[in-house]
C-alpha cells in the first residue's frame, strides 16, 4: 500500500528516463553502430576517472585516517568546532567548494594576488585552476571527513576491554594497535574507502570546475557529449558504462556494511580520550589539527571574504579604481544588465533555487515517509522493491538529466525542459539520502508505545499523529534540510535540465565563474557565499538534532 | 466479568496457548504465573485486542469481543516496558487516555491530579518521564493505565525491572491502588512472591496450559505434579514405586518411606514422587520412621535457621533440609520425617 506512489513515480521518472538511454543503442531511429564505436572512446575517460579516482581516495586515507585517529583519541580544544566544520562537506554544493578553491588558488584569488602585488608580477605565480591537483585537492576536501566519520565511529565503538586485555596480555601499546586496533577497524576502513571512491568516481561539478577542458571522468564525458557535441547514443553507452561500475563498487560497499561487525559495545563518549602526551605525539596532534582546520576553513573563508573585497577594476572603470571592502558583488545581483548571461537579475537565480528547493522538500519527504513505512513493514516483496528504491543512490545526477531530456520531450511535458522537472530530478537525488534518515527513526519506535496508545483508546490514525509523527519529527527536519541543501547545490542534472531564463544558483555560478571579467567573478563569488550561508545555516540545525544512525549516513 | 474461552495461539509454528479458560470476576485480581515464554504476555495481548488468537473467544459480560478493536476495549494495560511516550511529561502520559475520550480539558486536568495523587507522584506532574526513575515510572505507567477508568486492567510484569526493595514495597502500593479502585485485574508474573503477595487467585501456566489454579496457599500445601512443586522451589522431589497402598509405602533410593497422599491414591506399583519439604525434617531423631543419613557438604545460615546440605550417596541428588543449630563438614547426620509431611506427587504433568 505504502509502496504504490513512490513505486509509480520512481518507475516514471528514474526508470523510464534509464530505459530511454538504453534504448538509445538499439533503436534505429538514431542509427548508432555499436561495431563502428572506436574503444578508446570510451577507454580513455574510463582510464582517467579511474586514476583519478584511485589517487583521490588514496590521498585522502593518508589525511583521514590520521584524522579519526585524533577524533577517536584525544581531547584538545575546538574539538567541538572541528566536529562541526567535518560536517561541511556532507551538504555544501560542489560549486561552492570549486568557488571557495577558486578564490584561494585561482588567478584571481587571495594568494596570487597576494604574490603578484608583494612580487610585482606579470602574470598568477601559481598554476592551480585546470590542473590535475585542483581535482585531487577538492576531492580530499570533501571526502576526508567521510573516512574520519567512518572509522572513528567503528573506532569509538570497539570494547576498550579488548585493549585492555591486550596490554594486560603483554602487548605495547603499537602491538595493541596493529593486532587488535587495526584488524577490527579493517572492514569500515574499507567500507569507507569504497565510499569515498565512490564518491569520486562520480563526481562532475569538481572536475569540470577546477580541472578545465582538459580532464574528462566519464562524467563530464557524458555531459560534454551530450549538450556540446550533441552525441546522444555515444553518451549514452558513457552512462551505461558509468551505471554498471558505480553499481558494481555500491553492491561492494552494500556488502561490507552488511556484515555486522562482532564486540559492538558502545562505550561512553569520553571513555580512553586523553590529552596528548608531550613531545612528538604533541607534534603530530598539532600538526594534524592545523591542517584539517585548514582544509576545512581556508577555501571557504576566502570564498567568503573575497565576496566582499574588490581588488581589480571593473569593466568599464579605466585608471584609477578605489580597492577595499564593496557590496558591489551583492548590489550586482538584483540589476538585469544587458548583455548579461542571462535574461533576468542574478538573484532570480536565488529565487528559483529556493522554489525548486521547496518542491523538491515536498516531494522528497512524502515519498521519503512511504518508503520508510513500506520498508519498515517487512513484507516479502521488500527484498525486490529496496534494491530498486536506493539505485536512484548509484545512478549519477548526469544520467539522470540525460535520460530527461531524451524521454520529456513529448507530452505533458512537451515544452522541452520543463522547469518542474528540475526539482524532480532534485528529489531523485535526494531520495535515497532521506529515506536513509527516517527509516532508523520509524524502526526505533517501540512497538509498545503504539500499542499502549491503542489501548488507551486512540484510534489507527489518532495513534500515527499522536505517536509516529511526534517522534518522527526531527527525522522530518534533518531530511528538510537534506532535500533543501541537495536541491539547491545540485549541479550535474541542473545543466542539463535549466533553461536560462530559469537558472539555478549553482548553474549561474558556473556560468558567471568560467566567464572574463572581475564582475562576474566577482558575483559568483558573492552568489557562492549566500548558497554557502544557506546551507551552513542548514547544517547548524542539524547540528542540534538528535537521531538514530545519524552519524553514520 | 470476563472470560477466556479457548483460546488458541503458536508461535512460530509451535502450540504457545492451547485452549486457555479462565474468568476474572468482579472486583479480583487474578495472577497468571508462569515461566518466560509461557506465552503470559501473548494471552495478555490477545485479550487487549493488540494480537488475534486463532481460535477461542474472549468474552466481556457474555459478550463477544472479537469484532472490537484494541481502542474500543476500555481495558487498561500496563506494559513491561511500561511504553511511556518520551515525548510526553508525566501529566501528559497520564492525560493521554483521557483525551482519546475527548473529555473537556478542566474534567481532564482534574483526573491528572487524582491519579498523581493516588500515586504519589504529585510533584512530579512536568517531569520528563526520561528523566525519571525505574519505579517513578512504574507508578506512571500505572496512573496512565488506570486514568480512563478501564473496566479492566492488566499488568504485565509490572515490577520486574525493579530491584528486590522497591519492589515489594510497590507492590504493597499496588495492592492498595487495586483495593480501592476496585478494577477487575489480571497480574502477569513470572515471580511467585509477587503472585503470592498480589494475587486474589492464581493461575499456574506452563507448555500453553494451566496446569493449576486457585489460591495462593493451595499451591504450597497442595502442589498438583512434580512440576509445581519444583516451580516454587518446595523442597527434595524423590521418585520412587508405591509398594503399598495402605498405609502408602514407596521404595526409594533412600530406602522405603511412608508416606501420605493429599487427593487420589495412587495405584500399586505405580511410579511417583515424593516431596521431603527442609524445613519439615526433624533433627537428632532418637528414633522415628523415614529416617535419612547423610553428609554435611554445604551450610549457609539463613535468619533463624540453617540451610543444611546432605550428601547420601552417588545415586540420588542432594538433600536440602532446614535445621535449627549449625553442622560441621564432613559430619554425618541424620534426620527423620513424619509420614504426614512426605507428600506423593504425580510424576507426569498431567
Amino acid at each position: 500500500m505504502f509502496w504504490f506512489l513512490p513505486a509509480a513515480y520512481l518507475g516514471y521518472f528514474f526508470y523510464q528516463p534509464l530505459l530511454a538511454i538504453f534504448n538509445l543503442l538499439i533503436s534505429p531511429e538514431w542509427g548508432f553502430n555499436l561495431a563502428a564505436l572506436n574503444l578508446n572512446r570510451l577507454w580513455v575517460p574510463l582510464r582517467f576517472t579511474f586514476a583519478q579516482a584511485s589517487l583521490s581516495t588514496l590521498l585522502t586515507l593518508i589525511l583521514g585516517l590520521p584524522g579519526a585517529w585524533l577524533f577517536t583519541q584525544f581531547r584538545f580544544p575546538g574539538k567541538k568546532t572541528l566536529k562541526i566544520l567535518t560536517t561541511l562537506p556532507f551538504i555544501l554544493p560542489t560549486v561552492v567548494v570549486a568557488a571557495g578553491f577558486n578564490a584561494l588558488l585561482g588567478p584571481r584569488g587571495w594568494l596570487n594576488l597576494g604574490l603578484i602585488s608583494l612580487l610585482n608580477l606579470e602574470r598568477p605565480p601559481i598554476q592551480f585552476l585546470n590542473t590535475f591537483g585542483a581535482i585531487l585537492v577538492a576531492h580530499v576536501f570533501y571526502n576526508t571527513t567521510i573516512i574520519i566519520r567512518v572509522v572513528s565511529n567503528a573506532w569509538a565503538q570497539q570494547n576498550i576491554r579488548l585493549h585492555h586485555a591486550a596490554k594486560v596480555l603483554g602487548a605495547n601499546p603499537w602491538r595493541t594497535f596493529w593486532e587488535v586496533t587495526l584488524p577490527l577497524l579493517r572492514p569500515s576502513i574499507l567500507a569507507g574507502a569504497l565510499l569515498v571512491f565512490l564518491f569520486n568516481f562520480t563526481s562532475f561539478g569538481v572536475v569540470l570546475m577546477l580541472g578545465g577542458p582538459r580532464f574528462r571522468t566519464l562524467e563530464v564525458e557524458i555531459y560534454v557529449q551530450a549538450l556540446h557535441l550533441l552525441n546522444l547514443p555515444l553518451a549514452g553507452i558513457l552512462s551505461i558504462l558509468q551505471l554498471t561500475c558505480t553499481l558494481l563498487i555500491t553492491t561492494g560497499h552494500n556488502q561490507l556494511t552488511s556484515q555486522k561487525t562482532l564486540v559492538i559495545t558502545p562505550r561512553s563518549q569520553e571513555m580512553g580520550v586523553r590529552k596528548p602526551r608531550k613531545g612528538l605525539e604533541r607534534l603530530v596532534v598539532i600538526l594534524l589539527i592545523i591542517s584539517l582546520f585548514a582544509l576545512l576553513v581556508a577555501p571557504l573563508a576566502s570564498l567568503a571574504l573575497r565576496s566582499f573585497v574588490k581588488l581589480e577594476p571593473i569593466r568599464g572603470e579605466r585608471g584609477e579604481f578605489q580597492s577595499g571592502l564593496t557590496l558591489q558583488f551583492y548590489r550586482e545581483l538584483w540589476v538585469d544588465r544587458r548583455g548579461g548571461l542571462f535574461y533576468v537579475p542574478p538573484i532570480a537565480a536565488a529565487q528559483n533555487s529556493f522554489i525548486f528547493a521547496a518542491v523538491t522538500i515536498l516531494i522528497t519527504v512524502t515519498l521519503g515517509l512511504l518508503v520508510a513505512y513500506g520498508l519498515w513493514q517487512r513484507s516479502p516483496i521488500n527484498k525486490v522493491l529496496d534494491p530498486l528504491m536506493m539505485l536512484p543512490l548509484g545512478a549519477s545526477a548526469i544520467t539522470l538529466g540525460l535520460g530527461f531530456i531524451i524521454v520529456f520531450t513529448r507530452p505533458p511535458f512537451s515544452t522541452f525542459r520543463f522547469p518542474i522537472l528540475v526539482p524532480i530530478a532534485h528529489s531523485l537525488v535526494a531520495l535515497p539520502f532521506v529515506v536513509r534518515t527516517i527509516s532508523p527513526s520509524l524502526h526505533n519506535i517501540p512497538p509498545s508505545l503504539r500499542n499502549a496508545a491503542r489501548v488507551l483508546g486512540a484510534s489507527p490514525l489518532r495513534v500515527w499523529r499522536e505517536i509516529d509523527l511526534p517522534m518522527l519529527t526531527p527525522a522530518i527536519l534533518v531530511s528538510i534540510i537534506f532535500a533543501m541543501t541537495i536541491s539547491l547545490g545540485e549541479f550535474g542534472a541542473s545543466t542539463f535540465l535549466t533553461r536560462p531564463e530559469y537558472p539555478t544558483m549553482p548553474v549561474a555560478i558556473f556560468r558567471y565563474i568560467s566567464q572574463p571579467g572581475a564582475l562576474n567573478y566577482g558575483q559568483a563569488l558573492a552568489m557562492s557565499t549566500i548558497l554557502m550561508f544557506v546551507c551552513a545555516c542548514g547544517i547548524f540545525v542539524i547540528d542540534r538534532i538528535h537521531l538514530p544512525g545519524k552519524d553514520i549516513l | 466479568m470476563l472470560e477466556i474461552k479457548n483460546i488458541t495461539k503458536s508461535y512460530q509454528g509451535k502450540p504457545l496457548l492451547r485452549e486457555i479458560s479462565f474468568d476474572v470476576k468482579e472486583s479480583e485480581t487474578v495472577c497468571l504465573l508462569g515461566p518466560s515464554g509461557s506465552g503470559k504476555s501473548t494471552l495478555l495481548r490477545i485479550i487487549a485486542g493488540l494480537e488475534e488468537p486463532e481460535g477461542g473467544a474472549v468474552l466481556w459480560k457474555s459478550m463477544d469481543l472479537c469484532e472490537t478493536p484494541a481502542h474500543q476495549r476500555k481495558f487498561g494495560l500496563m506494559f513491561q516496558d511500561y511504553a511511556l511516550f518520551p515525548h510526553r511529561n508525566v501529566s501528559e502520559n497520564i492525560a493521554f487516555g483521557l483525551r482519546m475520550q475527548n473529555i473537556p480539558k478542566p474534567e481532564i486536568s482534574q483526573r491528572v491530579d487524582d491519579i498523581l495523587g493516588t500515586i504519589n507522584m504529585r510533584s512530579f506532574a512536568d517531569r520528563k518521564v526520561t528523566e525519571l526513575s525505574g519505579g517513578e515510572q512504574q507508578r506512571v505507567a500505572l496512573g496512565r493505565a488506570l486514568a480512563p477508568e478501564p473496566r479492566l486492567v492488566m499488568l504485565d510484569e509490572p515490577l520486574g525491572a525493579l530491584d528486590r526493595t522497591l519492589r515489594e514495597q510497590l507492590s504493597q502500593e499496588l495492592r492498595r491502588i487495586l483495593r480501592e479502585t476496585k478494577v477487575p485485574a489480571i497480574y502477569v508474573t513470572h515471580d511467585q512472591e509477587e503472585a503470592f503477595a498480589i494475587a486474589d487467585r492464581l493461575l499456574l501456566l506452563h507448555d500453553g496450559v494451566i496446569l493449576q489454579s486457585g489460591k495462593p496457599h493451595e499451591f504450597y500445601h497442595h502442589p498438583r505434579n512434580v512440576w509445581v512443586a519444583k516451580f516454587f522451589g518446595l523442597g527434595n522431589l524423590i521418585s520412587g514405586k508405591v509398594i503399598e497402598k495402605s498405609p502408602l509405602t514407596v521404595i526409594t533410593k533412600l530406602g522405603t518411606i511412608q508416606a501420605h497422599c493429599n487427593s487420589q491414591e495412587p495405584e500399586k506399583g505405580q511410579n511417583i514422587a515424593l516431596l521431603f519439604r527442609p524445613n519439615h525434617a526433624i533433627y537428632n531423631p532418637k528414633h522415628g520412621t523415614n529416617k535419612i543419613h547423610g553428609e554435611v557438604i554445604d551450610q549457609v545460615f539463613q535468619g533463624e535457621m540453617y540451610r543444611i546440605t546432605l550428601k547420601i550417596n552417588a545415586d540420588i541428588p542432594n538433600f536440602q533440609v532446614m535445621l535449627p543449630e549449625p553442622a560441621r563438614f564432613g559430619d554425618k547426620i541424620s534426620v527423620t520425617y513424619h509420614e504426614t509431611d512426605v507428600l506423593c506427587l504425580k510424576n507426569g504433568e498431567g
